[in-house]
């Protein structure tokens, strides 16, 4: 055993028992697992990828090349970075992770938080810059990679004011936590620094990861140096290791990395390893410095039939040695400075990289710019964290006071000398050992001058050629050396060579992290209409349609999809039967303008539409393209019902904005969504009016394409009689309170349910087209067969002018077709592709006229049929179809199979059958079947409930006087009581979900990228939390308000209560 | 892996040459290497204002496949697979060319339908295609999970056996060294400033290393192409954005095919050394800076866990985007430009790897026969004026 | 994550918006084969200051212009 018998920062009296490779060894609280397999003994803990040498433990920190283990279920980690646990298992590892299928037992989750001034790194320099500006009142976040603040400090046994160094950071650190503005989050590695000084930070916490998305006003660097190694024969046996790392182990964590140790150092930092090695009672055999007279250079090593270092050459002289502690000078740590765009310079006194030239609101403090010195460094993290304070706008108050808080301790480290410019030793052929630039890829100094040898010049094709730099360190062990080697090979100098980009991650981030609850179900939202608690109870099968969830069909006992579809539309042909139509997108349209508002984006005239009437209309984008189509209603002299396919709801919507805000910004028009503020069901069917009456009894004769306002279930809402099918249908509308009820009424009178699988066939025996299916994109109303729909004598409208563009003008354009196969039991195969004529044999290379974009069998034709678009056919034609089920004759007909002349659009005489009282709606509020967990997940942290069934309504236009302002000219007015003209009811839009207590902060910091302090959020905002759009107030102290759409409400609950369930068990600090 | 001990030379600028190529990419080395092999056309300079194939060349996801939707673009990427089924032979090179096998995951019943009209259009087309239910995605490709009860299930996927990866840089570097032994002059460092075009002919192109006199000049140069066309005078239907990707460390195998899902932006491989390479969806705003933003990433993994839940504690080592210059029509453009003599090939977007040798070879002939290829035609630039697009966006087509 | 100052909310996270592409297109249908492909399909690519539109989808829903520098990213409100 090598461990001390006293010193460092750990816990002699308890042992922490852990296995390596199976052995049962143990370590102490305070422990990494290397310096526990230090201590151990264990000097071989990997071997390395390429070349299989036995490598051993070379530093003490994150750049760790060579002892990288899998660690419990952890693929691969530097065993340096592991803080020792009881139980914990690790492996040694052939320089690559090993994945296992293991479910992942940590909690990671994301937090947001915005600031004044970010200081990253907790040393020296990090401690100051984060006293000075907390001091100074600002709004502070110390991101800190270690458990214990002090940065090198922790390693080094310097003297600060005559006490060890830590005395101080202590302090600082208690100061800092007294601070209420100020953030400490130790365990947390920046590992990434972006644009708009936006920075990504990865916290270790209990049982799990946090991801911190980190805004900053201004960001202090402080991020350190690493000691950078050389390359010589054998420099990768176990027992060579980083001089600094020599000196952790022995003063942080209490073990003698060797027994007798060679100290190879051209910077004045080795000899504090060589003081606190030879006061820890390691024999010093050599000290090699080529700064002294006759210094001594290391020449190679030897060792052991294991690989273990047993000696050092110093030229022609040998040295047993069993640890070789190597300083061949140090690297500022720019990763995060190079990562924000800055640009570094070469400084040739430090021979090394430092930061030049800033390009967002950052600067370096102390090591991290090439202040190694320790007092140094706190002057300039001193004056770093003033600064940085002021520009946030923080005038620190001068005088005494914060003079005595900001003194700089006195050190007592000499001055150093400047570091030899030493890349490599020992390369006059005299070894045949390999001497490593690049440990964990194995990559040579004779790599690397193959690779000058090929005719490369950049060290970006070096770096790619060797692989040198792409290590599990990405080069921060190995990129000043190649640096420095391949100037030396190129005759040029390390400035002229320039180091290779940083890119993120500044250390490796799990997968897992980086999605944090964004799994499962929580991955993408789950939209779901207000009838979907039934749907799934009636054992629907469900499909995805954007991010909703949309029944297929209704299986009834053991039927297969093919036998419910023939059932469900024999239904809707013959009796009745109903859709949950909720998921079209409906657009509020409002205005004087609104008409010829809709002339401009429809290609078919909506100004002339009786009020009261409604048509089926089509748009185009600007290139022609049928982008979108649907029924649009005018419900008043200025006031439209715009309804859109379920997947282009909010691109339609967008697509509206965009033309009236930059195009006609003269028009007075407005659009509100109520896609979720009605629930729909239509009813269809020749005996659909038995059931509408039923339902609506106070409802008057609605001829075909006109709607009403009417009572239904006593709730009032409107009846739209219009069809997709051919069939007598209604569309019947109430808020999403009652959608539910008014689904379980219409089922009740006897209506079958049916699918979009069946409302499919229904449209294509109809010759409908649906786009998206039958369109692609390259389709235009033309294309389809729709000349009819686009107005000739209309002015313009968008996609007109593109309707005379030579390729859309030319013959022989794909056109909308049906198809009959001549065996009318073949299966008419969506996506089989056709060609002309009969196919005998292999059809390939022949030439493809089109595809078949729909195929169904239909229960009312008793056969199969489809639609295809395809070019140079007319009805009669025979063509083939060649799909997965080979190849299948069929004749081309006109696509309307059913009902040509519309004589079922009526249906049946109505009988008057009493059909019972069927009741008023009850409602049903969109969170409601979560109360129950609400209360159950209650804790004093943090309260959840629904504020349901509020009145709602929107406002676009002239200022209300009140309610909550969402933009510019639109308000959200909640409460009973007199509405304006022109206000739109959206109560069934959106509930209420309220989060209250201490925690709510934290919990919506999870989701929310806004800045939630309570100085800057005092009101309410439009935003986002997780996944959904929401609008966010702020209603008490510690009570939050959530207004989201009804259909986003189950997944925001569910997301609410994963977020209380990862609260930690104590209530945490809260954010600053 | 052992590379030849020499690669190519670094020469200074002549005063002219029959064709100067602007971009020592992948499809600049290509383009000269198939004018030297194919057109006897030596006197030939690739001007590279950085590294030789150090843009997109060096940042991409290393796909390959040719099962395109529309008969154009499945003519133009099978001639480029075709290509690459002899490519490292004809280069003598090891390019790590690996068909394992490409999926494109179908997550919904569109997807469904456009993969099958994809597969279909593909066979027909003579480009090997074959529609997966989510069991024999499952026995392809044992580590995608398919249960359905997945956010997004896995529906179905196509596969396309003679798809796969190529390692990027060897390929490159192949190609720049039969180039440079063919006598063409790989010029590093040297950055064109503009062009010198007299009665719309273009005659010479300005350097940071002095003026090079040109017979013909040809643009290969991606991203920074609309820059360029710019100095010409010229305005392109082309939009740069960034397009990220990531590496993670080092894993024991875990994936032998390559696995694409549209739908919810992931791509994904495991390179020999051990490394999964994985693409993200393009950054929304137009952008020369290499570097996108962070939450694309993060959405990327969330999906790829969905789909690959091994890959949980997999570490993310490295993050970086190339500039990928996007079409209207997400198709590229080869051929001629209103100035006479000045040629493009651009608008490869995020599928430009796959493309590298078929692209190289249908340009070096429109550059020595001054006439478009006629794999190349249907991609001219006037298709924007009539309209007779190419439109690989529809969902049918997936562009990496 | 770029943050974009929304003239209505203030700074919010780019994800908040949707892209617009290019500013100050006028739309003029009447116009030759030429033009027309122009304005459908051609926008400046500018390696530089860039006036580009944003749309505010989960804020305030609207469209505005920024002043952006395409390589350093640099946002300032447009002259």
């Amino acid at each position: 055993m090598t461990r001390l018998p006293a010193g460092g920062l750990i816990d002699r009296a308890v042992r922490v028992p852990y296995t390596f490779d199976g052995r049962p060894l143990y370590g102490h609280p305070g422990d990494t697992l290397a310096s526990a397999l230090l201590a151990a003994g264990v000097r071989v803990v990997g071997h390395s990828v390429e070349l299989g040498r036995p490598r051993g433990i070379f530093s003490a920190g994150s750049e760790e090349p060579n002892a990288l283990v899998k660690a419990g279920p952890e693929p691969m980690v530097a065993a340096t970075t592991v803080e020792l646990y009881a139980g914990l298992q690790a492996w040694s590892l052939r320089g690559k992770g090993r994945l296992d299928d293991e479910p992942d037992p940590l909690r990671r989750d994301k937090g947001h938080l915005h600031c004044d001034v970010l200081v990253i790194g907790g040393g020296p320099a990090g401690l100051a810059a984060a006293l000075a500006a907390g001091e100074a009142g600002a709004r502070v976040v110390l991101v800190d990679e270690q458990p214990r603040l002090g940065g090198d400090l922790l390693n080094s046994r310097v003297l600060l004011d005559g006490a060890p160094g830590l005395g101080w950071a202590d302090a600082v650190g208690d100061r800092l936590a007294a601070l209420p503005e100020v953030r400490v989050l130790s365990r947390t590695t920046a590992t990434g620094y972006y644009d708009h000084n936006y920075v990504v930070a990865v916290e270790r916490r209990p049982g799990g990861e946090r991801l911190w998305h980190l805004r900053a006003r201004r960001v202090v660097l402080a991020t350190g140096a690493h000691e950078r190694s050389l390359a010589f024969p054998g420099n990768d046996r176990p027992g060579v290791m980083l001089a600094s790392a020599a000196r952790a182990y022995v003063n942080r964590y209490g073990v003698a990395p060797g027994r007798r140790a060679v100290v190879f150092t051209c910077a004045d930092s080795g000899y504090e390893a060589v003081r606190d090695l030879r006061d820890a009672g390691v024999e010093i055999a050599a000290v090699a410095d080529p700064r002294e007279p006759g210094g001594h250079l290391v020449t190679g090593t030897t060792s052991d039939a294991r690989g273990l270092l047993t000696g050092v050459h110093l030229g022609d002289r040998h040295v047993e040695a069993d640890l070789l502690a190597v300083c061949g000078g140090w690297n500022p740590a720019v990763h995060l400075f190079s990562q924000s765009q800055g640009r570094v310079r070469f400084d040739e006194e430090l021979q090394a990289f430092v930061p030049h030239l800033s390009a967002q609101a950052e600067r370096s403090a102390g090591a991290c710019r090439g202040w190694y010195g320790t007092s140094e460094a706190i002057a300039d993290g001193f004056a770093a964290g003033s600064e940085a304070a002021q520009l946030a706008g923080h005038l620190p108050e001068p005088g005494a006071a914060r003079r005595a808080v900001l003194r700089v301790p006195v050190c007592d480290e000499p001055a150093s000398r400047p570091p030899a410019v030493l890349w490599t030793a020992g390369l006059d052929g005299a070894s045949a050992e390999s001497a490593f630039a690049d440990l964990h890829r194995d990559v040579t100094v004779a790599d690397l001058a193959r690779a000058a040898g090929t005719g490369m010049r950049s060290v970006e094709h070096v770096k790619r050629y060797t692989t040198a730099g792409t290590g599990a360190d990405q080069g921060k062990t190995s990129g000043a050396v190649v640096v420095g080697v391949m100037a030396a090979l190129l005759g040029s100098a390390p400035g002229q060579v320039g180091s290779t980009t940083f890119r993120p991650p500044y250390t490796p981030v799990a997968f897992a992290t980086l999605a944090g609850r964004d799994r499962g179900a929580l991955s993408d939202p789950v939209r779901v209409t207000a009838m979907h608690g039934r749907h799934v109870a009636d054992g629907a099968v469900f499909e995805d349609v954007g991010q909703w969830k949309r029944p297929r069909y209704f299986p009834r006992g053991g039927e297969t999809m093919e036998q419910a579809v023939l059932r469900e539309c024999a239904a809707a042909r013959t009796d009745v039967a109903a859709m949950d139509a909720s998921t079209l997108g409906k657009i509020d349209i409002g205005g004087a303008d609104a008409g010829e508002f809709l002339d401009r984006i429809y290609t078919n005239l909506f100004s002339t539409l009786a009020v009261g009437s409604c048509r089926y209309g089509l748009m185009c984008t600007a290139d022609g393209m049928v982008f979108d189509d649907g029924v649009t209603t005018r419900l008043a002299g200025d006031r439209y019902l715009m309804t859109t396919t379920t997947g282009n709801a909010a691109a339609v919507l967008d697509w509206l904005e965009e033309w009236r805000q930059t195009e006609w910004p003269e028009l007075d028009v407005r659009f509100t969504s109520v896609t979720d503020h009605w629930a729909t069901v239509a009813v269809v069917g020749p005996r659909a009016r038995r059931v509408v009456r039923a339902l609506a009894p106070s409802l008057p004769g609605l001829p075909f394409m006109t709607y009403v306002e009417a009572d239904v279930l006593g709730v009032r809402g409107r009846v739209f009689r219009i069809s997709f099918s051919g069939e007598l249908a209604y569309e019947l509308n109430v808020p999403w309170w009652y959608g539910e009820a008014l689904w379980a009424a219409v089922l009740e009178l006897g209506a079958v349910p049916y699918g979009t699988e069946a409302m499919h066939v229904l449209r294509a025996e109809k010759g409908f087209a649906i786009v998206g299916q039958e369109t692609d994109g390259t389709v235009t109303p033309q294309d389809l067969g729709m000349s009819w729909i686009v107005a000739k004598r209309k002015p313009d409208f968008v996609g007109k002018r593109s309707h005379s563009r030579p390729d859309t003008t030319r013959p022989g354009r794909k056109r909308l077709v049906g198809l009959l196969p001549e065996d009318p039991a073949a299966v008419v195969e969506e996506g089989a592709q056709l060609v002309a004529g009969p196919v005998d044999g292999s059809p390939a290379s022949v030439p493809m006229l089109g595809h078949v974009t729909s195929g169904y069998t239909s229960a009312a034709l008793g056969r199969t049929f489809g639609l295809a678009m395809v070019r140079d056919v007319s009805a009669g034609d025979r063509v083939t179809a060649v799909g997965g089920g080979g190849a299948v004759p069929m004749t081309v007909v006109e696509p309307v199979f059913y009902d040509p002349g519309n004589a079922r659009r009526d249906g049946d005489p109505v009988e008057e059958v009493d059909t019972g009282d069927v009741g008023v709606a009850r409602a049903q509020s969109p969170a409601g079947a979560f109360a129950g967990r609400f209360e159950e997940a209650d804790s004093p942290g943090v309260r959840l409930r629904e504020v349901p069934f509020l009145t709602m309504w929107e406002v676009r236009g002239e200022d209300p006087g009140q309610g909550l302002r969402l933009g510019p000219d639109w308000w959200l007015v909640v409460g009973e009581g007199a509405h304006g003209r022109g206000w739109v009811e959206v109560s069934g839009q959106r509930t209420v979900l309220e989060v209250s207590g201490p925690q709510a902060r934290e919990i919506l910091l999870t989701g929310c990228p806004i800045d939630l302090h309570p100085a800057v959020f005092t009101g309410h905002a439009a935003t986002l939390l997780a996944k959904a759009p929401v609008i966010l107030e702020r209603t008490g102290d510690d009570v939050y308000r959530i207004y989201v759409r009804s259909s986003f409400a189950a997944y925001l609950a569910e997301w609410l209560l994963d977020a209380v369930d990862g609260l930690p068990p104590k209530s945490g600090h809260s954010a600053p | 892996m052992t590379h030849p001990d020499f690669l190519w030379h670094t020469p200074d600028p002549k005063p002219a040459y029959d064709v100067v190529i602007v971009g020592g990419g992948g499809h600049g080395l290509a383009t000269a290497y198939y004018l030297a092999k194919n057109h006897g056309i030596t006197n030939v300079a690739v001007l590279e204002k950085g590294w030789l194939a150090g843009g997109n060349m060096a940042r991409n996801t290393t796909i390959i496949r040719s099962n395109y939707l529309w008969d154009e673009s499945a003519a133009l990427y099978e001639h480029s697979l075709r290509l690459w089924e002899g490519l490292g032979d004809d280069l003598d090179y090891d390019l790590r060319f690996s068909q394992r096998g490409v999926l494109n995951l179908a997550h919904n019943q569109h997807d469904v339908r456009e993969g099958r009209r994809r597969v279909n259009a593909n066979r027909l087309n003579g480009v090997d295609a074959e529609w997966l239910d989510p069991d024999e995605v499952k026995r392809f490709c044992p580590i995608v999970n398919v249960s359905d009860r997945a956010r997004h299930p896995v529906l179905g996927a196509t596969l396309q056996r003679r798809g796969g990866i190529a390692k990027h840089d060897h390929v490159a570097w192949a190609l720049a060294r039969k180039a440079d032994a063919y006598g063409v002059d790989l010029l590093q460092n040297t950055e064109v400033t503009g062009f010198e075009i007299t009665k719309g002919r273009g005659t010479a192109v300005r350097t940071s290393r002095g003026r090079v006199a040109a017979g013909t000049i040809a643009l290969a140069a991606a991203g920074h192409t609309s820059v360029l066309a710019a100095k010409a005078g010229i305005r392109l239907p082309l939009q740069s954005h960034p397009l990220q990707a990531l590496v993670s460390e080092l894993l024991e195998p875990v994936l032998d095919c390559v696995v694409m899902s549209n739908a919810v932006h992931v791509y994904v491989s495991q390179a020999d050394k051990g490394e999964l390479v994985m693409g993200a969806g393009v950054d929304a705003y137009n952008s020369y800076g290499q570097r996108g933003a962070f939450h694309v990433v993060e959405a990327q993994m969330a999906a790829a866990l969905e789909l690959f839940p091994i890959f949980a504690r997999a570490r993310v080592l490295r993050t970086w985007a190339g500039i990928v210059d996007v079409t209207p029509d997400a198709s590229p453009i080869i051929g001629r430009t209103p100035v006479e003599n000045l040629f493009i090939n651009a608008g490869w977007g995020t599928g430009g790897f796959k493309a590298t040798p078929g692209s190289g070879w249908v340009y070096a002939h429109t550059l020595a026969h001054g006439t478009p290829h006629p794999l190349a035609e249907p991609f001219a630039l006037d298709r924007f004026r009539t309209g007779a697009l190419i439109d690989e966006h529809g969902a049918a087509a997936v562009a990496h | 994550m770029l943050s974009i100052d929304c003239p209505h909310c203030g700074p919010r996270d780019e994800n908040e918006f949707r892209y617009g592409g290019q500013a100050g297109i006028a739309y003029r249908p009447e116009t030759g084969d030429e033009e027309w492909a122009a304005y459908l399909f051609t926008r400046d690519n500018p390696r530089g200051w860039f006036h580009e539109r944003w749309f505010h989808t989960h804020g305030c829903r609207t469209w505005f212009t920024v002043h952006r520098h395409t390589v350093t990213h640099e946002i300032r409100k447009a002259p």
